[in-house]
């Protein structure tokens, strides 16, 4: 085996991956600066790299008038659809792969429900929404989401719960449970990675969105990415706002991915392998 | 008394038919082994018996009530898979535990059950490891152990050993055929090996395209076998077969060579002789012409041409290529069959 992490190959490799880390990282530490500069050091030019002194002044704000409250509501959406959207495509999945529900071309069908462009469905969905008088409702968001997720996790694990050796099932069927029990106590657990995988990116799906929320939310149920965009106007662009609100955006993100990361990179790997 | 009755069992795969009309009795606390060459159906009947596979028609009673149509959980089977099938998220304990936990054991009942059936199969220095931690051998020993602990009425197994080296399998062989002695409970053990098939069967199915060939002890079907396919499955080096002419008592084979002392009536058979129905003999009236040995340690095995059909005989271990070699047969046990059908002739 020819060894890659030997002397300057090795350095040359951790010089490139710094590089690269810290293009993709530079945006973030620019967004948590402007969030504790002052006015000042925000248009200064040349620019300040380093503020004088941590200002959390727009983070008090942002919790005093209420604005973080966009936050928990992205957290609530996102949340409670991936969780919704996990239990709903999993079953169906299994359903699919184990009993072949809806033939050769359900799974087909419904990861093409996926490919539809988003802006195609916006304004049908928002007449639903307004006749139903789910507009402004984290509800209604839910429900967006899980439908918008369930294909994805339909898809995604029908591929992990292929992997799964049948006769696992079979050994705990004939050991006395049920399919909802081989379900729970051996399918999840055997597509573990791939679960957890699956959920990161339905939760990054919706707690990206942007265009729904916008849509569909005027107050009560505004999320973060909508609520950002409100700071800028057309006299006043509120940076400091726009960056503290951003950091509380983008850190439930990094914890997940920070946590879950040895799953997402197998279950990842996993999905490779699949083809 | 009757455990489990088979009757007109069928199961088709979209147009193939898999099982075709299996019907048979199994008593309690009998080992049976069904054998077959692969793809005959074997698991397959194995799975509908453990209610995983769905059949097409027929019906089957255990202890005298009907499960065609309970689900796997209900029928109380326990079943050992090819693949062992081994949990690996759970540690060799909770795998052997885990049909009596699905079955609401109490604890305490569940710890002295893995205990004993870890005892009863030399695992007891494992039960915290992993799978992944564990040989072939010890795996094969943990699937078993999962299926001893229930108190099922019918333990199935499903090539169980195919996955071991030769020498592992012998000594399994023997420990299978041990713990059926200890525990009394009726086997039902699938193999394609025809040596798993006489060495642990009280009793034989022998299977062909889904279809049964013959039922019966191992010794009956070996000696007495039904038609030319069961007695070419059993035996190892396989029967040697070839199509005879029988006159006022001889046989002649088809290079011209006649051999007395035949009981059959007049007429043209499939003459099947085993390897070890040959003896090298100076006296005796056949005239082989050996083409290459082969030693096995205990015997060695020479093969010749009878007009082009390749035989063996089971010679001496230290049998010599001499060339022209004469043997003798044992003309009684050897058997005919019907050229044209297949079926034995008495
Ligand atoms: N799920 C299935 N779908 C279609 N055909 C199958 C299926 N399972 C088994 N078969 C076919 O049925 C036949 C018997 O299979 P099996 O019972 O596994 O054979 P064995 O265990 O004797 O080797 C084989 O020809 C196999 O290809
Ligand atoms: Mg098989």
């Amino acid at each position: 085996m020819i060894r890659w992490d030997r002397g300057w190959r090795l350095y040359l490799r951790v010089a490139l991956a710094l590089g690269i880390t810290l293009v993709f990282v530079f945006p973030v530490y620019w967004l948590a600066m402007i969030s504790v500069k002052s006015p000042d050091e925000i248009y200064a030019y040349p620019p300040v790299w380093f503020p004088s002194e941590f200002r959390f002044s727009s983070y008090v704000t942002l919790f005093r008038d209420g604005d973080a409250w966009a936050v928990w509501n992205s957290l609530i959406t996102a949340g409670v659809s991936t969780v919704l959207a996990m239990a709903i495509g999993t079953t169906a999945a299994y359903s699919i792969v184990r009993f072949r529900t809806g033939g050769e071309n359900l799974a087909i069908w419904i990861i093409s429900q996926r490919m539809i462009p988003p802006i195609c469905v916006a304004f049908p969905i928002f007449l639903l929404f307004v006749s139903w008088q789910w507009i402004d409702t984290r509800f209604g968001l839910i429900l967006l989401y899980t439908a918008f997720n369930v294909p994805y996790v339909t898809w995604m694990m029908r591929g992990y719960i292929q992997d799964i050796p049948l006769e696992l099932e079979h050994s705990a069927l004939v050991d006395g449970l049920s399919r909802w029990a081989v379900l729970r106590k051996v399918v999840l657990p055997m597509a573990r990675a791939g679960l957890f995988a699956t959920a990161v990116f339905t939760f990054i799906f919706a707690w990206n969105d942007f265009l729904f929320a916008l849509v569909l939310t005027k107050s009560e149920a505004v999320t973060y990415t909508v609520k950002v965009t409100g700071y800028f106007g057309s006299q006043s662009t509120f940076w400091s706002k726009i960056g503290a609100m951003s950091m509380l955006g983008v850190l439930p993100m990094m914890f997940v991915v920070a946590t879950m990361q040895r799953f997402i990179v197998r279950g990842m790997s996993l999905g490779a392998v699949k083809g | 008394m009757a455990n489990l009755k088979l009757h007109n069992i069928n199961k088709y795969y979209g147009a193939y038919h898999a099982v075709r009309d299996v019907s048979f009795d199994i008593p309690a606390g009998e080992f049976v082994v069904l054998v077959g060459a692969s793809g005959c159906g074997k698991s397959t009947l194995l799975r509908a018996i453990a209610g995983l596979e769905e059949i097409s028609g027929g019906d089957m009673t255990l202890r005298g009530t009907s499960i065609t149509r309970l689900a796997p959980r209900d029928r109380n089977v326990a079943m050992v898979f090819q693949s062992y099938a081994l949990y690996p998220y759970l540690s060799v304990r909770e795998n052997i535990a885990f049909g009596l936990r699905a079955r609401k054991t109490p604890d305490a009942e569940i710890n002295t059950q893995v205990a004993w059936a870890a005892e009863v199969l030399d695992i007891s220095d494992y039960l915290d490891r992993y799978p992944r931690e564990l040989s072939g051998g010890q795996r094969q020993r943990v699937a078993i152990g999962r299926a001893i602990v229930r108190d099922a009425d019918l333990y199935l197994f499903d090539e169980p050993l195919s996955n071991l080296d030769a020498k592992l399998r012998d000594g399994m062989r023997e420990e299978i055929k041990k713990l059926h002695e200890k525990l009394g409970k009726t086997f039902i053990y699938v193999t394609h090996d025809q040596i798993e098939a006489m060495t642990l069967a009280q009793r034989i199915i022998l299977l062909k395209d889904g279809q049964i060939e013959q039922v019966g002890p191992p010794l009956d079907l070996f000696e007495r076998p039904r038609n030319a396919y069961v007695a070419a499955f059993l035996g190892s080096p396989p029967m040697n077969f070839i199509e005879v002419n029988v006159s006022a008592g001889s046989v002649i084979l088809p290079d011209g060579q006649a051999l007395p002392g035949c009981a059959m009536p007049d007429g043209i058979y499939t003459w099947g002789i085993r390897p070890e129905h040959f003896t090298a003999d100076e006296q005796g009236p056949l005239l082989a012409k050996l083409d290459v040995i082969q030693p096995t340690g205990a015997r060695s095995y020479g093969t010749f041409y009878i007009a082009g059909n390749h035989m063996m005989a089971e010679l001496d271990a230290h049998a010599a290529n001499h060339g022209q070699t004469h043997l003798s047969v044992a003309m009684d046990r050897t058997l005919f069959f019907d050229p044209a059908t297949g079926e034995a002739i008495p």
